[in-house]
C-alpha cells in the first residue's frame, strides 16, 4: 500500500525550517551578539536552497528506499557542513577581521533534520554487525577530514580552537586520562568486589546500597568534596602524598569518577555471575574443576557481555562527568566550557561541548556494538 | 526497616538545617580558614534549596507529561512508523552528557534559570520515555487479550489497563529523571540559575571547604531522600498491580 512516510514528513518540516531560519550568525567580535543569515541570504544560496526543500519534499515519497534515504542524508550531512564552511569563508573576507561566524538555529536544524533521515533508515536497513563498525568508522574517517581539510577554518568554534590547538590537545589528553583511568582503576576494584559479594551473598545488601548512594550524590557535590577529603588525607596520612594522593589538579576529579563507576561494574559483575545457569556450573564443578578454575574458565567468560555493558555505561557516563572536573581544576574539556560561560564566550563553550558529545557518542555507538558482539551465539 | 529510620533522621537533620543554618555553625567551623564564615549567607540556604526544587520539579513534571505522551502516541497504531526512529533517538539522546546538554543550551537560550529548565525537561524526557515504552509495550499477550474479550475500546484500554500496568516502570524513569536533573540543576549555578550549586562554587572560589560541604550535603540529602521517595512509590504500584 503505497502511502507517504510520516517519520519523512518530519524530517521534511524540520528541514524546511532550518531552510528559513538563519544559517549562520555574524557578529562583530566574539562576544557581542550579531546578525542571522539565512541560507537563501548568500550568493548562490537561493538555489542551494530550492533543491534541498525539493530532496526533502521528495524523499517523503513512499517510493524511496531505506538505502536510498541513507545515502541522501549523508549527503545531506556533508552538504550542510560544507555549506556551513563556505557562508564562513565568504562572510569574513568581506567584513573585518575580528567579525565572528557561528552556525545558527538553522544550521543545528538541517543537521537533526538529515541526522533522523540517517538514523531512521540505517534503523530500517537492520544491516549486519560488520557493516555498522564500517559505518561507524566511515563516520569518524569524514569526519575527521573535514576538519583536517580546513573547509571549516572560517567557523568561530574552529577559530577558537586554532588559537588554543596546543591547549586543546592537552586538556583532550587529560579528559581522556580522567575518563579511562577511573574506568580503570574501577575495573581493578570493581571485579573483585563484585566476585566477592557473588561468594558471601550476605555483603550484597550493604555494598550495593553504600555504592547506590555514591551514585545519587549530584557530580558537582562529589567532586567539591573529594578536594578537601583527600587534601585531608595527603596531609594527614603518611606516604599519601608521596604516592600521588592530592586535593587539588586531577585527583579528586579522577576519585570522584572512579567512585561513580564502582557500582556499574560491581553490579554488573555480579549480575553476570548470577546469570550462569546453576546446571553449567555444576557441571563445571562435576567436571573436578577448582572453585578458582570455575571461576575463571567458566563464570567469567560466561558473564562477560553483561560485565562489557557496564563498561559501555561507565564510559559514556564518564565523559560526561569529566567535563566537572574543569570547575574544580581538574582538566579536561570541561575548562573550555566553564571558561567559555566564565567569559560569555559561546564559541569557546562549543569547543569544550562538541567534542565531548562526539567522544561520548563515538564511545556509545563503538561499545553497543562490541557488547553485541560478544552476545551472538557461539558458532 | 532500617533504612527507612535513616531517612526519617537525615530528613529532619536536614530541615533543621535550613530552618537554622546558623545554629550549625560549629560544626562547619573547623572546616574554615582565616576566619572565612562557616555558613554560606549571601543568600539564604532555604530560599536556593526551594529555588533548586522548584527548577526540578518543573523540569520533573514537563518531561513526565512529554515523555509519556510521546511513548502513548508511537504505541498507537497511527504512530507505529515513528517507533524506530523514537527507539533510535532515545538511545543516543541519552549517550548526551547532561552537562553538555546545559552548556549547548546557552549559545542558544542565554543565560539564567531558562536554559537550565530547557536542557532538564530534554534530557529528562529520555529515561521518562523509555521506561514508559517499556512498560506499555512488555506486558504479557494474555492480558491484550483479556482487555479485548472484554470488549474494552482503544481509549478504556489504555486508562484502564496498559497506564496502570505501566506504572512501575513510569515512576523508576520519573526517579532517573529526578536525581539527574537534581545534579545537573547544581551546575545550572554556572549559567546563572538559582541553585544551591552557588554554595559549592562560591566554596571552591574562595576556598571554603565549609561552603562545598554544606552545598555538597544538602544537595546529596536531597537525592538520596527523593530516590528512596519514588522506590517506595514504585513498590507500592507494583504491589497495586500484583506484579509483585
Amino acid at each position: 500500500m503505497p502511502r507517504i512516510q510520516p517519520p519523512a514528513v518530519l524530517f521534511a518540516l524540520t528541514g524546511l525550517a532550518g531552510l528559513a531560519l538563519p544559517l549562520v550568525q555574524l557578529r562583530p567580535n566574539r562576544i557581542v551578539p550579531g546578525e542571522g543569515i539565512a541560507l537563501a541570504g548568500l550568493p548562490g544560496g537561493a538555489a542551494i536552497t530550492i533543491v534541498m526543500a525539493v530532496v526533502l519534499l521528495a524523499a517523503c515519497l513512499p517510493r524511496w528506499t531505506a538505502d536510498l534515504r541513507l545515502g541522501v542524508a549523508i549527503a545531506g550531512l556533508l552538504a550542510v557542513l560544507l555549506l556551513l564552511g563556505m557562508a564562513a569563508t565568504h562572510l569574513q573576507q568581506s567584513g573585518n577581521a575580528l567579525a565572528r561566524v557561528s552556525p545558527a538555529v538553522g544550521f543545528w536544524l538541517l543537521l537533526l533534520a538529515f541526522g533522523l533521515m540517517a538514523a531512521d533508515a540505517v534503523g530500517r536497513l537492520r544491516l549486519s554487525l560488520t557493516w555498522r563498525w564500517a559505518m561507524l568508522a566511515g563516520a569518524v574517517g569524514i569526519a575527521a577530514a573535514i576538519l583536517v581539510s580546513g573547509i571549516l577554518d572560517g567557523v568561530s568554534v574552529m577559530r577558537e580552537y586554532a588559537s588554543r590547538s596546543d591547549l586543546f590537545a592537552r586538556e583532550a589528553r587529560a579528559h581522556l586520562t580522567l575518563a579511562l583511568g577511573s574506568l580503570g582503576l574501577a575495573l581493578l576494584a570493581g571485579i573483585p568486589l563484585g566476585i566477592a559479594v557473588y561468594q558471601s551473598p550476605r555483603w550484597r545488601g550493604p555494598v550495593l546500597s553504600v555504592l547506590n548512594i555514591v551514585q545519587t550524590v549530584p557530580s558537582l557535590a562529589l567532586f567539591g568534596i573529594m578536594i578537601p577529603v583527600l587534601g585531608w588525607v595527603a596531609a594527614t596520612v603518611p606516604g599519601a602524598g608521596a604516592a600521588g594522593v592530592s586535593g587539588i589538579g586531577a585527583f579528586p576529579a579522577l576519585t570522584a569518577l572512579f567512585l561513580y563507576a564502582l557500582l556499574p561494574v560491581v553490579s554488573n559483575t555480579l549480575a553476570g555471575l548470577t546469570g550462569v545457569p546453576v546446571a553449567i556450573r555444576d557441571a563445571a564443578v562435576g567436571l573436578g574443576m577448582t572453585r578458582a578454575q570455575v571461576l575463571g574458565q567458566v563464570l567469567m567468560p560466561l558473564a562477560l557481555p553483561v560485565l562489557l555493558a557496564a563498561v559501555r555505561i561507565v564510559m559514556v557516563q564518564n565523559i560526561g562527568l569529566a567535563v566537572i572536573a574543569g570547575l574544580i581544576g581538574g582538566g579536561g574539556f570541561g575548562t573550555f566550557v566553564f571558561q567559555g560561560l566564565n567569559q560569555t564566550a559561546m564559541d569557546l563553550v562549543l569547543l569544550g561541548a562538541l567534542p565531548t558529545v562526539a567522544l561520548a557518542l563515538v564511545a556509545g555507538i563503538a561499545l553497543d556494538l562490541l557488547v553485541q558482539g560478544t552476545r551472538r551465539p557461539a558458532p | 526497616m532500617t533504612g527507612r529510620w535513616m531517612m526519617a533522621i537525615a530528613g529532619m537533620v536536614l530541615a533543621a538545617f535550613l530552618v537554622a543554618p546558623d545554629r550549625f555553625a560549629p560544626l562547619f567551623q573547623p572546616l574554615t580558614r582565616n576566619g572565612a564564615p562557616a555558613i554560606y549567607q549571601q543568600t539564604s540556604i532555604l530560599s536556593l534549596t526551594l529555588s533548586h526544587l522548584g527548577i526540578v520539579t518543573v523540569a520533573v513534571l514537563a518531561s513526565t507529561v512529554a515523555g509519556l505522551v510521546l511513548a502513548i502516541l508511537v504505541t498507537r497504531r497511527s504512530g507505529r512508523e515513528f517507533l524506530p526512529l523514537a527507539r533510535t533517538v532515545t538511545a543516543v539522546g541519552q549517550t548526551l552528557p547532561p552537562v553538555a546538554v546545559l552548556a549547548l543550551a546557552v549559545p542558544v537560550m542565554g543565560f539564567g534559570t531558562g536554559p537550565t529548565l530547557v536542557a532538564l525537561f530534554l534530557y529528562g524526557m529520555l529515561p521518562v520515555f523509555e521506561n514508559a515504552l517499556a512498560g506499555l509495550t512488555g506486558q504479557s499477550p494474555q492480558v491484550a487479550e483479556a482487555a479485548r474479550g472484554m470488549g474494552l475500546t482503544p481509549v478504556q484500554r489504555l486508562w484502564q489497563i496498559d497506564l496502570p500496568l505501566a506504572l512501575p516502570l513510569l515512576l523508576a524513569g520519573m526517579r532517573l529523571t529526578a536525581v539527574i536533573s537534581l545534579g545537573t540543576a547544581t551546575i545550572g549555578s554556572t549559567v546563572a540559575a538559582r541553585t544551591l550549586g552557588e554554595v559549592i562554587i562560591a566554596g571552591l572560589l574562595s576556598a571554603n571547604t565549609a561552603f562545598v560541604v554544606q552545598g555538597g550535603l544538602v544537595v546529596g540529602i536531597l537525592a538520596v531522600l527523593i530516590h528512596h521517595g519514588f522506590q517506595a512509590l514504585e513498590r507500592r504500584a507494583r504491589l497495586r498491580t500484583g506484579l509483585d
